[in-house]
């Protein structure tokens, strides 16, 4: 029993996998189980893109009270709109649109950072900043050019292996990568060990500059590569199309039972979490619910598990 | 307050910041544009600040508890759809509208305390509900605003245009409130030494509902003014607010921990986030880069207090 009860607190992430796997039954059972396998695929899918952006939130969070990342939905739009007007619908600049997004991603984390560290700014409003100032870059840049992705992207970002989207099974990947870097790494660990006592981990020798720089970089790089597959999976760029990533990405490491206090991280949890608001979501679709009660029932759903896993007593 | 050498100094300073930009900008755009200068160019300059200065409070009352507010454009936002829909032709049912969303704001400071949940998280989950119910209330902007309100944004004092007028008794409300009247400094304290005010016998969970309940009366007035000043409703009407507040409430010289707060300077605060926008069109810039310039106005603020720190450390 008491075994039991620490390998749940130790992992969290079954909580929601759980809860997606009920979200799942509940959806196929209201349709009389047609399309179960399809569901999911799909699910898979769009689960990614979230994955994506909560690791790298996941990463900023663990790193201790404090940290958050608030830049990331205007790194996605920056990144996804200067890949698409560079690679020009053309699969020979397709290694051009990447570069470019990936250079975005890599400015917009060394900005972060040069306001978080340099200028001594909470990381709240130094990402805030920095992330007003990419939307109206997007905003200027998005006039007259053109967002459409090279066919060989779009065909990648829609690919899949059996019924499983080639996305979903390379991010599992860098989940697992993530996952067990967190777990065994130098960088990992100095992360977490920040994350519980910054000071402790001072004066343990942890190179803090350092590891900060890597956790903001590599947030940075993640959403602009989230981006790059937004746009080309949604078949081009648009201006509203990362709006509800910021609280998705919050909401995907703290329901997977990341310690929002930091110190603590669950890779599995942002995917398992991830899949369980996109099934929501499908199943509200399916019970034929408006925009308006599903917006509700998500913001109730987020805060409600919140106060559930807040309450357990390791928490 | 530790009275250490220097401290007066820079808490002066940290005063004037804000006063001095916002000077600063109003003489660059009468410079551009003379006219601007008059009771009717300030008027028509300042007229959309009406809501900004409101939700700049009332995204201060959540800063004072050290706290953060991501859900408040959302709210403005509800209370626009609401009582587009609802004051002009039911006002009973409007007002009781009104009310409930100021019990809801206190109710999740409330929660916020009992649970001691990240308000970042919670705020931002309520945006969800706040949106949700907007778009359940009115699906497609319309509605009207009522008579009252309308005539209320048009009025024109003697001397001074409203947008100032309000300012002034704002700035002056919010300043005697929380800096000189004794449960205002209780307040601050939340956000500052929290345990200090348990132990002195206050209490904390009524202390944030406190908080969070005159955020959401701030929040619905600022909603009430965006109705007046559009004569209708719309869901997303209120989105941009939160940003513009908390940018508002942090150049004005306020903190995001300690329960460090400035009511002049959110206001303050509040004219300068808007004034960008101004000022661009009159410099013949697009307006596409005011999200810039406001992110720029944050940054060269902050950097500059942080290295009045590290020079007074």
């Amino acid at each position: 029993m008491n075994s039991a009860r620490r390998w749940l607190d130790t992992n969290p992430w079954i909580w929601s996998l759980c809860g997606a796997i009920a979200v799942w039954g509940l959806t196929i059972a209201s349709v009389g189980g047609r399309g179960a396998g399809a569901t999911l695929s799909t699910a898979l899918g769009f689960a990614t893109f979230y994955v994506v952006v909560g690791i790298g939130q996941m990463l900023v969070i663990s790193a201790g009270p404090g940290n958050i990342d608030l830049s990331i939905p205007s790194v996605m739009t920056l990144a996804g709109y200067l890949a698409m007007g560079v690679m020009q619908a053309q699969d020979a600049r397709l290694a051009l649109g990447c570069a470019v997004a990936l250079g975005v991603g890599l400015a917009a984390g060394v900005a972060n950072l040069v306001l978080i560290r340099g200028l001594k700014i909470p990381p709240m409003i130094a990402t805030l900043a920095a992330g007003f100032i990419m939307q109206s870059m997007t905003i200027a840049y998005s006039r007259g050019s053109t967002a459409k992705p090279a066919p060989l992207l779009l065909a990648a970002s829609l690919a899949r292996v059996g019924s499983v989207p080639v996305i979903a099974l390379i991010f599992l990947a860098v989940a697992a990568l993530v996952a067990l870097g967190l777990a065994r790494s130098v960088f990992g660990r100095s992360v977490l060990a920040i994350g519980q006592n910054p000071r402790a981990a001072y004066l343990a020798g942890i190179r803090i500059g350092r590891t900060m720089a890597l956790v903001y970089i590599l947030s940075a790089l993640l959403a602009a590569l989230a981006g790059l597959l937004l746009a080309a999976y949604s078949g081009g760029a648009s201006l509203n199309m990362s709006e509800d990533f910021l609280l998705m990405s919050i909401a995907v490491v703290v329901l997977g039972g990341t310690s929002i206090a930091g110190g603590q991280a669950s890779v599995a949890g942002v995917w398992t979490a991830s899949l369980l608001l996109y099934l929501i979501v499908t199943m509200l679709n399916v019970f034929g619910v408006g925009a308006g009660l599903r917006y509700i029932l998500t913001g109730l759903i987020i805060i409600g598990v919140l106060a559930v896993a807040k309450g357990r007593p390791t928490a | 307050m530790p009275a250490e050498p220097g401290a007066g100094r820079a808490e002066t300073l940290r005063a004037l910041l804000p006063a001095l930009a916002l000077a600063a900008m109003l003489a660059l755009i009468v410079y551009l544009q003379p006219r601007a200068m008059s009771y009717n160019g300030m008027r028509l300059l300042l007229n959309f600040s009406l809501p900004l200065i409101f939700a700049a409070l009332a995204q201060l009352c959540v800063i004072a508890a050290s706290d953060i507010d991501l859900g408040l454009g959302a709210f403005i936002g509800l209370v626009n759809s609401l009582s587009a829909l609802l004051l002009a032709t039911r006002p009973l049912l409007g007002a009781l509208a009104m009310l409930a969303c100021v019990l809801a704001y206190a109710g999740m400071g409330a929660f916020i305390a009992v649970r001691r949940l990240p308000s970042i998280v919670v705020t931002l989950g309520a945006s969800f509900v706040w949106l949700g119910l907007a778009l359940l209330v009115l699906p497609t902007p319309g509605g009207s605003a009522p008579e009252w309100l309308a005539a209320l944004v048009r009025l024109k004092p003697p001397l001074l245009p409203l947008p100032v007028v309000f300012a002034i008794a704002l700035a002056a409300f919010g300043h005697w409130f929380f800096m000189r009247s004794s449960y205002g400094v209780v307040l601050r304290g939340i956000g500052g030494a929290p345990q200090a005010v348990a132990r002195a016998g206050w209490s904390l969970l009524a202390g944030r509902a406190a908080l969070y309940g005159l955020a959401g009366v701030f929040g619905c007035l600022a909603g009430l003014l965006l109705t007046g000043l559009n004569t209708t409703g719309d869901a997303n009407f209120g989105a941009p607010y939160t940003l513009l507040s908390i940018a508002a409430v942090i150049v004005g010289g306020g903190e995001f921990t300690g329960g460090i707060v400035a009511p002049v300077g959110a206001v303050l605060g509040a004219f300068i986030m808007l004034l960008t926008g101004s000022l661009l069109s009159f410099m013949d810039v697009s307006t596409d880069w005011q999200l810039s310039v406001q992110g720029a106005i944050l940054i060269v603020v902050l950097g500059t207090r942080a290295l009045q720190r590290q020079a007074a450390a």
